[in-house]
C-alpha cells in the first residue's frame, strides 16, 4: 500500500513536472497580446493644433493645421482629426492625412455652429495593437462665408476691363462712328452658298452641334441660323435643320420661324424644318450622314459645338459634293473642318459671325471692343514673357485663374 | 412681353451667374448650382418634346409614303422595342427588388444597350478611321507654301510617335532624334497656335454672353 502511495505521488510529480513547462507556455501565449499592447510604443502627440477659417469659400470648410508629432518619422503611421460639437466631446473622427503631413480641410460644415477639434497621431503597424496620442482641444471655431473670392480678382478686373471695352465700343458704335471690321470669307461666302442652293434646287442643312443650349456655341450656332433662315426665306430655299437636343430644337424653330417672319414668308415656314434626331453623338452622325447620301443638299452648315462625329459628317457632305460652311470654338476639331469643308469659322469668328451678317452698328461694335481686349491680352503676354525673364514672377499673378 | 420676358429672365439670370463666380456667400455660391439643377430637369422634360417630334414625323412619313418611309418604320420600331423593354425591366427589378435598376448587368436592356447599341456606335466611330485618312489625303496635298508646311509638320510628328522613328534616326545626338522633333513641333508652334485660337474663343464667348445677357443680341429670339 505504501508503494502504491509512492507511486501514486511519484506519478502525480512525473505530470507536474512535465505539464509545468505547458502551462506556462500557454500562460505566456495567453498574455502575449496584453503584454504587447501594453508595450507598444505610443507617438508623441501633435501640438499646436490650429484652426483657422477657410479663406475664399462659401463658409462650409475649415483649414486645421498642426506641427507634427516628435516621433514623426519614428512612429507615426497617419494622423486623425478629431471634431466635435462641444468642448467635452465626444470627439469623432472627420478625416485623416499621412505621416508627414500636417495640413487638412474639413469641408460639408455649416457656417452657424461651433465646433472643436484635436489631432491624434495615430501608430498601426499591421498585426498590432494600434496605439494614439491625442493632442488639446482647439475651439470654438464658426466657419465664415466671404463676400468676395480675392483669388479672382484679377479675373475680375479682366472682366471689368474686358466688358468695358465692348460697352465703349458699343456706345460708339450707336452714336454713328464708322467702324471697321476684317473681311470674313467664311461668312461672305454664306449668301453665296445659299444662292447656290436655290440655283441647284436642292435643299440648305444647318447642324447645329451636338451641345445643348447652355453651351455659348450652340447659342452662337442658333443666333447665326437665324441669319441663315432669313436668306433662305428670301430665296424661298429650302432648309433643313436637324439637332440632336430637344431644347435647341424649340429654341431653333423660333428663331426661323420669326425669321421666315421678318423675311415676309411666314407661310413658307413649318415646323419640320427644325427636327429632333437624337441626342446619342454616333446616332446624330448617322441620322445626318443617311440624310445628306439620300437628299444630296447643295449647301451644309456645321455651327456649333462638335467632337469626334465633326469628321464623319464633313467628310460625307464632302463626298455629296455639297458647299460647306463650318465654324467652332473647339480647337481639337478645327483641323478636321479645314480639310473636309470650303470655309471654316475659326475659333472667335463664329461668335462674330452673327454680327458680320447682320451688319448692325451695335453688333460690330461689340466685335470692336473684343479686339481691344486681345490687344490687351497680347500686351499682358508680353510684359509677362519680360517680367519672367528677368525674374519679376509677381507679375504673373495678374494671368492667374484662381 | 413675349420677347421682354426672355430678355428680362436673361438678364436676370447672367448677372447672377457671373456675380456667383465671385462671390461665395449665400445665396450667390448656391444659385449656381441651383439654376444648373432647374436645367438639368427642364432639359429631362423637353426629352419628351424631342421623342415625340421624332414620331410625328415618322408616322408622317409613314402615312403620306414620303421619300424613303421605310427607313421611318426601322425608327419606330427601334424607339418602341427599347421603351417596352425598358419600361418593362423598370417595372420588374420595382416589383421583385426596389433596389434594382433596368440598366443593372443582366437585364434585357443592358443586352440591348451592350449586344446592339455599343457595336453600332463602335462602328461609326471606326469609320471615323477611314475619313481621317481621305481628308488627310486631300489636306497634305502639297498645293501651296502653307499646305507643304502642314504636310512636313504631319510627316515629322507621325514619324515621331512610333518607334520607327527614333530607330531611322538612331545616329543623331539625345535630344536631336525624330521623336524629339515631334514633341518640339508638339510642344512649341501646335501649343502657341491652340493657345491663340483659345484666348479667340474665351473672348468670343465673353463678348457674345454680354450682347445676349444685355439684350442687344436677339437674333435668337427673333431671327
Amino acid at each position: 500500500m505504501r508503494d502504491l502511495i509512492v507511486f501514486f505521488r511519484c506519478l502525480l510529480a512525473g505530470i507536474l513536472f512535465f505539464s509545468l513547462p505547458v502551462v506556462a507556455q500557454t500562460d505566456s501565449a495567453a498574455v502575449a497580446p496584453d503584454t504587447a499592447a501594453i508595450q507598444q510604443p505610443v507617438p508623441a502627440p501633435p501640438v499646436n493644433v490650429i484652426v483657422t477659417d477657410t479663406p475664399n469659400d462659401n463658409g462650409r470648410s475649415l483649414e486645421i493645421r498642426w506641427d507634427l508629432s516628435p516621433d514623426d518619422q519614428a512612429l507615426v503611421t497617419k494622423y486623425q482629426v478629431l471634431r466635435s460639437s462641444s468642448q467635452s466631446g465626444p470627439f469623432q473622427v472627420v478625416g485623416e492625412t499621412t505621416k508627414g503631413q500636417n495640413t487638412f480641410i474639413n469641408g460639408d460644415l455649416s457656417d452657424s455652429v461651433d465646433y472643436f477639434y484635436r489631432v491624434a497621431a495615430v501608430r498601426a503597424p499591421a498585426g498590432v495593437m494600434a496605439t494614439m496620442a491625442e493632442s488639446p482641444v482647439f475651439g470654438p471655431i464658426v466657419p465664415v462665408a466671404q463676400w468676395f473670392n480675392m483669388n479672382r480678382i484679377w479675373i475680375f478686373i479682366w472682366t471689368l476691363v474686358i466688358c468695358g471695352a465692348i460697352l465703349l465700343y458699343i456706345r460708339a458704335a450707336r452714336s454713328g462712328k464708322e467702324l471697321y471690321v476684317r473681311k470674313i470669307a467664311g461668312i461672305d461666302a454664306v449668301e453665296e452658298a445659299i444662292g447656290r442652293a436655290t440655283e441647284m434646287g436642292r435643299k440648305v442643312m444647318y447642324i447645329p452641334g451636338i451641345q445643348d443650349m447652355d453651351d455659348v456655341q450652340t447659342i452662337a450656332g442658333v443666333t447665326i441660323l437665324g441669319r441663315v433662315a432669313r436668306i433662305t426665306a428670301e430665296n424661298d430655299t429650302k432648309l433643313d435643320v436637324p439637332v440632336s437636343k430637344s431644347l435647341v430644337m424649340v429654341v431653333a424653330r423660333e428663331a426661323v420661324r420669326e425669321a421666315y417672319q421678318k423675311a415676309g414668308r411666314p407661310d413658307a415656314f413649318h415646323d419640320d424644318m427644325v427636327h429632333y434626331v437624337t441626342d446619342d453623338q454616333f446616332g446624330y452622325a448617322a441620322a445626318i450622314d443617311g440624310m445628306v447620301v439620300r437628299d444630296k443638299p447643295a449647301t451644309m452648315f456645321y455651327m456649333g459645338c462638335f467632337f469626334a462625329e465633326s469628321l464623319i459628317l464633313a467628310e460625307t457632305g464632302n463626298a455629296a459634293g455639297a458647299i460647306q460652311i463650318a465654324g467652332t470654338g473647339q480647337p481639337s476639331q478645327l483641323p478636321f473642318f479645314v480639310a473636309s469643308c470650303d470655309y471654316t469659322l475659326i475659333g472667335e469668328e463664329l461668335f462674330a459671325a452673327s454680327a458680320y451678317l447682320s451688319r448692325e452698328p451695335k453688333l460690330l461694335g461689340s466685335l470692336k471692343g473684343q479686339d481691344f481686349a486681345k490687344a490687351a491680352f497680347l500686351l499682358a503676354i508680353l510684359v509677362g514673357i519680360v517680367a519672367v525673364l528677368i525674374g519679376w514672377t509677381g507679375f504673373l499673378k495678374i494671368l492667374e485663374v484662381g | 412681353m413675349k420677347r421682354e420676358v426672355p430678355i428680362i429672365i436673361t438678364l436676370v439670370v447672367g448677372i447672377v451667374f457671373i456675380l456667383s463666380y465671385f462671390i461665395p456667400h449665400a445665396p450667390f455660391g448656391e444659385l449656381e448650382t441651383f439654376y444648373n439643377e432647374w436645367f438639368s430637369i427642364v432639359a429631362s422634360f423637353a426629352i419628351w418634346l424631342g421623342a415625340l417630334n421624332l414620331m410625328k414625323l415618322s408616322f408622317i412619313r409613314i402615312s403620306r409614303k414620303q421619300h424613303d418611309w421605310q427607313l421611318s418604320w426601322v425608327i419606330v420600331i427601334c424607339f418602341l422595342v427599347i421603351v417596352a423593354v425598358g419600361f418593362y425591366d423598370g417595372y420588374a427589378g420595382l416589383s421583385n427588388n426596389p433596389q434594382t435598376s433596368f440598366r443593372d448587368p443582366g437585364t434585357n436592356f443592358d443586352w440591348l444597350y451592350t449586344y446592339i447599341y455599343t457595336p453600332l456606335s463602335s462602328t461609326m466611330f471606326a469609320i471615323l478611321a477611314f475619313f481621317v485618312a481621305s481628308a488627310s489625303y486631300r489636306a497634305f496635298r502639297a498645293r501651296n507654301t502653307a499646305a507643304t508646311l502642314l504636310l512636313l509638320a504631319g510627316f515629322l510628328v507621325m514619324l515621331g510617335r512610333v518607334p520607327l522613328g527614333d530607330i531611322l534616326t538612331s545616329y543623331l545626338p539625345e535630344g536631336w532624334r525624330a521623336s524629339d522633333w515631334a514633341s518640339w513641333i508638339m510642344n512649341f508652334p501646335h501649343t502657341a497656335g491652340q493657345r491663340a485660337i483659345k484666348i479667340g474663343v474665351a473672348l468670343g464667348i465673353v463678348s457674345t454672353s454680354l450682347r445676349i445677357i444685355l439684350g442687344i443680341e436677339r437674333s435668337h429670339l427673333e431671327g
